[in-house]
């Protein structure tokens, strides 16, 4: 019996389908078919990553004459990495993208949040009911047709890109319309008034009330949107390609296209520029996952 | 008070530059000068007749519709495959969605390499005579676009078919498979019907998603062989900064944003309209 559907027994003993009352051969046998196939599959999307890691571990004659082999013929190197980490500046890039992430996630938490616990508990305020009707109608507006204004008046007239706080407030600016979307499903439908009036009568003004009561309790909704858009956040290229100028305020998206463009003939130190741009996002994942499967689920189910 | 900053920001970066825009395409700006001469339709004009734009335009076109397809048949067999009760489901959903969580930017150049190295060295060790990267022919590089488009999305859609399969109540296929409905009748007649918000929100999520392709455009083909792969996006993105053509590249734009207006209405068209009820 292979390890596999040792495994596979192991899992229907354990009895992940309780409800099934059949959980006979046939079963054992389907699961260790799925099994197999899913298996088979992981590999090929993951071959990709794979063939990076393999890669990045030689030199650059081994990677054009046998891209395949899992070490190359002078054998394995790390020279590929401190060259490819100074030439891309690496931890200024990472600490630039690390700002700008976690200020403009935080700003579009907490913006949101509030924006729409007010639309929510003043059906009857316009200006509100105005700004909440354009928000959900702006979400089909494609970026193409926001950039050359936006580099014309920010640029252009306000002389103020090239600065990472005017990218940040850019991120929130486009981001809040889905996050109040969100948070204002969330309220209406999950933070009962009768806490807040509750708050009230005991002498909370609505500013802690917010704070207090109603923020804790939209936990849930502020992971979803967090993990939402500090991907976002995180990946974006075009809109901190159109601010960001010089060098040294990068994230690492451009950072990886900028020195691509230079750098494309030296493959071995593009293996490990890209293996350097995809491993903080990955080491975090293996510690978030659940977070992230769970908040992407949910974020699929509201929005 | 509360809705403040979040209001003078999205007014600050969406609806003012959203007016503004309206205005420029109006105008013949070279991106420079403060004088930006009164020109009417004629940008409308001339993207009207821009063969380029609307050839980019139509290879979007076919480019999402396969990409869409193929996308959401992967993911709900991948979804099918991770909701069926084996060991290990949860590690199967979370490791499928990895390419989500890099930049088009990065992943293209992964791709790349993958394209012209290791499948070229692949291709050579099994048919032993040279053979050419897929990415430089017009064909090639479009299959290159959708089979990496595909690879990156199943895995973001198919959680959402996941949260669909669990939304569905296992009661109801069960009785139908106990009134003697076959496990694929179960499956058509039942669950699928069940699931409908999850098909229309991942058939839309993910046609905008590729209608609006450029990160991944940018750094897998670059628009190449000879200007075989520009898709709209990219189209529009030169024209206005690398051609300096402002009004006609705003003007084209805005025609991409009536098509996904378009797109997003339907969205809710279809939403609204026959939700089946369990």
């Amino acid at each position: 019996m292979s390890a596999a559907t040792k495994q596979m027994q192991a899992g229907a003993i354990q009895g992940e389908e309780p409800r099934r009352p059949k959980t006979g051969m046939g079963t054992r046998i389907g699961h260790g078919l799925v099994w197999l196939v899913l298996i088979v599959l992981l590999f090929a999307f993951l071959a990709p990553f794979l063939l990076v890691v393999i890669n990045v571990f030689k030199t650059k004659a081994d990677i054009t004459s046998k891209p395949l082999a899992l070490i190359g013929r002078h054998g394995f190197t790390l020279q590929n990495f401190p060259e490819a980490m100074e030439k891309m500046d690496f931890w200024t890039v990472l600490g630039n993208s690390l700002f700008v992430t976690i200020c403009a996630t935080i700003l579009t938490v907490l913006l949101s949040a509030m924006a729409a616990y007010v639309i929510v508990r003043n059906p009857t305020w316009k200006a509100g009911a105005i700004l909440f009707t354009l928000m959900v109608a702006s979400m089909v507006i494609p970026f193409q047709v926001i950039m050359v204004p936006l580099v014309s008046v920010y640029g252009g007239m306000l002389h103020v890109l090239n600065s990472r706080i005017t990218l940040i407030l850019m991120h929130v600016g486009f981001s809040v319309s889905l996050a109040t979307f969100m948070f204002h499903g969330a309220i209406k439908t999950n933070i009962p008034m009768e806490l807040e009036e509750a708050a009230e009568i005991d002498g909370c003004g609505k500013w802690r009330t917010f704070w207090r009561i109603v923020f804790p309790l939209l936990k849930p909704t502020v992971a979803t949107v967090t993990i939402i858009e500090a991907m976002a956040f995180w990946n974006d290229y075009l809109l901190p390609s159109l601010v960001l100028g010089r060098k040294e305020l990068y994230t690492i998206p451009i950072a990886t296209q900028v020195f691509y463009g230079t750098y494309s003939t030296d493959i071995g130190l593009v293996m490990a520029a890209l293996l350097l741009a995809m491993l903080p996002i990955l080491v975090l994942y293996v510690f978030l996952q659940r977070y992230v499967v769970e908040g992407v689920t949910s974020g699929a189910v509201k929005g | 008070m509360f809705a403040g900053p979040a209001a003078i920001l999205f007014c600050a970066v969406v609806i003012v530059p959203f007016i503004y825009g309206l205005y420029l395409t109006l105008t013949n700006w070279d991106g420079i000068s403060n004088h930006k001469p009164f020109v009417g339709l004629s940008n409308y004009r001339q993207a009207f007749a821009d063969t380029a734009y609307w050839q980019a335009m139509g290879r979007t076109v076919i480019y999402s519709v396969i990409s869409v397809i193929l996308v959401n048949v992967v993911a709900f067999l991948l979804a099918y495959l991770v909701t069926s009760g084996i060991k290990g489901q949860n590690f199967f959903r979370a490791a499928f969605f990895i390419p989500n969580l890099i930049g088009g930017i990065v992943l293209g150049y992964v791709w790349k390499f993958v394209f012209n190295r290791a499948f070229v060295a692949i291709g050579e060790a099994v048919t032993s005579h040279t053979t050419s990267s897929l990415l430089s022919t017009p064909n090639g590089a479009m299959f290159c676009l959708i089979l990496v488009s595909v690879w990156q999305y199943a895995g973001y859609m198919m959680l959402i078919y996941v949260a669909g399969f669990m939304s569905v109540d296992q009661s109801l296929k069960e009785a139908a498979e106990i009134d003697g409905c076959s496990k694929a009748q179960a499956m058509v007649k039942v669950t699928i019907p069940l699931m409908r918000s999850s098909f229309v929100q991942c058939i839309f999520l993910s046609t905008t998603r590729c209608f609006m392709v450029y990160d991944l455009n940018l750094s897998l083909t670059k628009g190449e062989p000879f200007n075989s792969s520009v898709m709209a996006a990219m189209h529009v993105y030169n024209k206005a900064f690398v051609y300096k053509n402002y009004g006609v590249g705003q003007s084209e734009a805005l025609l991409l944003f009536v098509v996904c207006a378009v797109i997003g209405l339907l969205q809710v068209y279809f939403g609204k309209k026959g939700e089946v009820d369990a």
